[in-house]
């Protein structure tokens, strides 16, 4: 008797999950989409653009009063920086290797004699104090801090750093695209300079 | 000399502003600089070389901060990061 019940509850129960599977399944995933619109609601309710836009001024400025003049002047017209790599060969006097530095992208190492891509560098500046729901410095304070970091302790950030092969989020096409960009960039740095001695 | 903060959806921010040869005011920037650093932040401190030539050292403690320094700029410490958007 007590076997017959035991098994009968058991069968009740399973039919009962089975009905009730489908509606539950239904429920959770609603939730999900309600969680997921809520969140994207209260992303576009932080964003304001005009709020950004002043903060990547001040960052723009902050930068400027960094960098060499000729390194802002590269970053104003080119959108990256362009960093000479520090370890090893120091003697040499074109370093044998250089990274570029994106705005919230990975950091690029290359060959400059030969455009070759070394490796990307992934890292990032995260402020988990989200003061207006996002962690990411302006574009322009993440090029310092990365310019900061690598200029002081190259291996220390590259050590922080995942280390990928050229091509992983960066797309090889676009950086050969701004080291020939960079090298018109220099050559006509260089003319104007030559002009100014000359003129002098 | 200038203790300044990046922040996200602002740019920097002033912490504090003093006078390293003032006694109180030395006090009140190395209890700021304690703070960032114990927040987790790093330290860099903007220079510019002999030669003229812009560079920045990264300082663990305000006696690592030259006396002559304008300004130290903290930042979020570095992290192995890899944003999902592609360029």
């Amino acid at each position: 008797m007590k076997l017959a019940l035991g098994t009968a509850i058991v069968v009740l129960v399973v039919l009962l999950w089975e009905l009730a599977r489908p509606h539950l399944r239904r429920m959770l995933a609603g939730y999900a989409q309600m969680l997921a619109e809520h969140r994207r609601r209260s992303a576009l309710q932080g964003y304001d653009p005009g709020r950004e836009l002043r903060a990547e001024q001040r960052a723009r400025a902050l930068l400027r009063s960094c960098v060499e003049e000729s390194d802002w002047a590269m970053y104003r017209d080119l959108g990256f920086l362009r960093v000479w790599g520090a370890i090893g060969d120091r003697a040499q006097e074109s370093p044998a290797y250089a990274y570029l530095i994106y705005p919230h992208k990975p950091i690029v190492a290359y060959v400059p004699a030969t455009g070759e891509l070394l490796n990307e560098y992934c890292v990032a500046f995260p402020d988990h104090s989200r003061p207006y729901g996002s962690a990411r410095l302006p574009d322009s304070d993440d090029v310092l801090a990365k310019w900061m970091a690598l200029n002081a302790d190259e291996r220390r950030l590259i050590g922080e750093a995942n280390m990928h092969l050229p091509g992983r989020q960066v797309d090889p096409a676009r950086v050969a695209a701004d080291l020939s960009r960079l090298a018109s960039w220099d050559r006509r740095r260089s003319q104007s300079a030559d002009g100014s001695v000359r003129a002098a | 000399m200038k203790l300044l903060r990046m922040k996200p959806g602002h740019g920097e921010i002033l912490l504090a502003e003093g006078d390293v040869e003032v006694p109180e005011q030395e006090r009140e920037l190395i209890e700021a600089f304690r703070r960032e650093l114990d927040a987790g932040m790093w330290a860099a401190v903007p220079l510019q070389a002999p030669g003229g030539r812009r560079q920045a050292e990264l300082v663990k403690s305000f006696q690592d901060v030259p006396r002559d320094a304008e300004r130290v700029i903290f930042f979020p410490r570095a992290a192995g990061g890899a944003p999902a958007t592609s360029a």
